[in-house]
């Protein structure tokens, strides 16, 4: 994991102290409203419905244990002890007081953690694969990009103004989780022609109102010229990206309007002037960073041991969990772990001052002390040993935590909506629960099989609907919440937006309405065929005709 | 006159920023003062400019483009650039070209919605002085140029990136 040195130090209590000042003066009257605004945004404090909510940045998702112990007592001493885990891999606190906020970021900074860019209209918190480092799937470890982004973007001068938010992805595995195709800039890790590693560039994609997928303008960039292209792509943006319309303001739609090749041309141009300046990466540099993500001190072990394979026989729960929440390593001997967050009754993402104490423990004892949050908000053990699995699902299980759920139907995500959110339409937290509710048999959801379910409260897509299998969106009609539904969305490597099905709903139908399409699925599918799969062989005109014929 | 500081300073103001509706017939009117006049008026008036007994500098609102002046650059002794309001971003990236594209080696000011809170990275991107806003205290923005004392990125002000000085 990433360690700060003197200068990350320096940097960190300058901006603390810098924001501490900063909320002085808005306290004494001396800024304004507005002028605050953007300022404790890009410190990740919104003031929202019940009590400000700040949101702590974690670099693409990675947390120590020390962290996570942190994280638990800001829970408890500044909040009403929970958390939340956010699709973008990072933590939010709804109910810390302003005054407060500067001791908490200073709590923070002691275990190297902040809320940094974590809002605002500049590039937010880059994310990447939950798996990365432990996935046997992967090209290369993508976190070292990650740190090297994170610090170029990191109170970069030139572009703390754009003209609205940006986030950039960085995807090495081959099972794309990091929804990479949907962030204003996707960069996949590939070989190039002399095998040699490098960075195929996406731009443009996002969710929110106009979801659009990232289109190639480099199909390979040189390591050493990532940080340039990135800065020459944003240079381009800022100046050209539109300000009049904040609907309008995302490099998606200058992508759009400019045309790809036309934008490209523009990125070249700008390229040109600083591909060889001195922010062209050095080797000693990707090197340095790349050290801070060596493995881990594996041991030799052998993969399936009798450990394993007893209580998988002889436990049906655990063996339940196993095959959903258990996933394959690099390593022999390893197995990736994915800690379920969705428990029916809990809200998406939500975990209690104590869980988080809990995971810190296990992690320490099962998992080399570090854990990742992935965009579906849950966590990550990456590197568990397969004989220690069954002992930390039974830790995990007297903690609440062993939901066998992950990748299933009620492992939805889900955006804090109407309940807390100042921007929302409609509840999305109830919902959630309802279908928790529904579908609560684990027979019938491995029936189901590998599903998303993701929820919004409204066209933010805080809840990445348009890339649910299944979307709902929360909509107004009339002052009434209603419950858009989409399908056939996917954030993977052959990712697609959802495709709404007609007029939407009101709360209590959202249920029967799922109900209804996994009833038209389990009869067209094939043997064993995804959601995905058999919704894109027989489009969406069968599970149209069964949703609105039931409701004549 | 606005109050206008450097990095280290309140310093006297000698020139003045021309408002963009104002017309050729004021050179006349006002003979030899220093004038910030704004990019179309600069286009529009060579031939008034040129006969003009004071001197004369260029402002660039945030949607317009040092590309505009390639031409004559290196003659002006100082450029504005204008932020219409302190959360438009577009002057910071027109500061940093004229300084990396075009090597304008001549004053940048920053004139318009200029605030304590924003002084920081504008310096880092080349601005030298700063008009600031009627109510902002100067002694108060003379402190945003402390607010950091190093960064990760290559800026005007410190060239080599972070990771080739660790």
């Amino acid at each position: 994991m990433y360690r700060y040195d003197g200068y990350d130090h320096q940097m960190l209590a300058d901006r603390v102290a810098q924001f501490r000042d900063q909320t002085n003066r808005y306290i004494d009257g001396k800024l304004s409203d507005t002028e605050f605004l953007p300022l404790r945004l890009q410190n990740g404090l919104y003031v929202q419905r019940l009590a400000p909510m700040l949101r702590i940045a974690v670099p693409y998702g990675m947390l120590s244990s020390t962290q996570l112990r942190k994280l638990a007592y800001i829970a408890n001493h500044y909040d009403k002890g929970y958390a939340h885990f956010t699709t973008r891999q990072n933590i939010q606190y709804n109910w810390p007081a302003l005054v407060d906020v500067p001791d908490l970021l200073a709590d923070l900074a002691e275990v190297e953690m902040h809320a940094i860019q974590t809002s605002g209209n500049c590039i937010r918190n880059t994310t990447t694969d939950q798996f990365a480092g432990a996935a046997p799937d992967e090209l290369e470890d993508s976190r070292a990009y990650c740190e090297i982004i994170r610090q170029w973007s990191s109170f970069h001068p030139e572009f703390a103004y754009l003209p609205r938010k940006f986030k950039i992805a960085v995807c090495g595995t081959t099972d794309d989780q990091a929804a990479t195709q949907v962030h204003d800039i996707g960069i996949y890790i590939v070989k190039g022609a002399n095998d040699e590693i490098g960075f195929r560039i996406l731009v443009g994609g996002g969710l929110g109102r106009t979801p659009v997928i990232g289109k190639e303008i480099f199909d390979f960039v040189e390591k050493k010229h990532l940080l340039t292209a990135l800065e020459a792509i944003l240079r381009v943006y800022n100046r050209e990206g539109r300000r009049d319309n904040k609907y309008k303001a995302r490099i998606k739609i200058l992508v759009k309007e400019t045309g790809v090749e036309e934008f490209k041309n523009k990125v070249i141009q700008e390229w040109a002037i600083i591909k060889d300046s001195s922010l062209t990466l050095t080797d000693e540099e990707i090197d340095r960073c790349q050290k801070f993500f060596d493995a881990p001190d594996y041991q030799e072990l052998g993969n399936s041991p009798a450990e394993l394979t007893d209580k998988l026989q002889s436990n049906i729960l655990f063996a339940a969990w196993h095959s959903q929440n258990v996933k394959l390593h690099k390593i022999t001997g390893y197995s990736i772990v994915t800690v379920c967050f969705k428990e029916t009754g809990v809200a998406p993402g939500d975990v209690t001052d104590r869980q988080l104490e809990q995971i810190a423990d296990l992690s320490d004892q099962y998992s080399f002390g570090e854990i990742r949050i992935s965009h579906k908000q849950n966590v990550v053990m990456a590197d568990v040993r397969q004989d220690q699995l069954f002992e930390l699902w039974k830790a995990l299980e007297s903690g609440a935590m062993a939901s066998n759920n992950l990748g299933l139907l009620t492992d939805v995500i889900c955006c804090p909506g109407g309940d807390f959110c100042a921007l929302a339409n409609a509840k999305s937290i109830p919902i959630a629960e309802a279908i928790q509710r529904k579908f609560g048999d684990h027979k019938l959801l491995t029936d189901i099989g590998e599903m998303n379910l993701n929820i919004s409260g409204c066209m933010n897509a805080c809840g990445h609907h348009h890339v649910g299998n299944i979307g709902i969106l929360g909509v107004d009609k009339k002052g009434e919440e209603y419950y858009q539904v989409s399908l056939g969305g996917s954030s993977k490597k052959k990712a697609s937006l959802g495709k709404i099905i007609g007029p939407s709903f009101a709360q209590e139908e959202i249920p029967d309405v799922v109900e209804t399409i996994l009833a038209v699925y389990k009869e067209k599918r094939i043997s064993d065929e995804k959601f995905i799969d058999t919704y894109n062989r027989i489009g969406i005109d069968p599970f149209k005709e069964k949703v609105y014929a039931k409701a004549d | 006159m606005p109050k206008l500081i450097n990095k280290n300073a309140v310093i006297d103001n000698h020139w003045t920023v021309m408002k963009a509706s104002t017309g050729p017939e004021i050179l006349q009117v006002v003979p030899g003062k220093n004038f910030i006049v704004p990019l179309q008026f600069w286009k529009l008036y060579k031939e008034e400019l040129n006969g003009y007994d004071g001197n004369i500098a260029v402002w660039l609102d945030s949607n317009e483009n040092p590309g505009q002046i390639t031409d004559e650059l290196h003659s002006l002794p100082l450029i504005a650039l204008n932020f219409p309001v302190f959360s438009d971003g577009r002057s910071y990236t027109n500061a940093r070209e004229l300084r990396q594209k075009y090597v304008y080696k001549g004053e940048i000011r920053a004139i318009g919605d200029v605030l304590r809170d924003q002084l920081y990275y504008m310096a880092q991107c080349g601005f030298d002085s700063f008009e600031i806003r009627h109510d902002q205290e100067a002694e108060l923005c003379l402190d945003a140029f402390k607010d950091f004392k190093t960064g990760y990125q290559p800026t005007i002000t410190e060239p080599t990136p972070l990771f080739r000085r660790r």
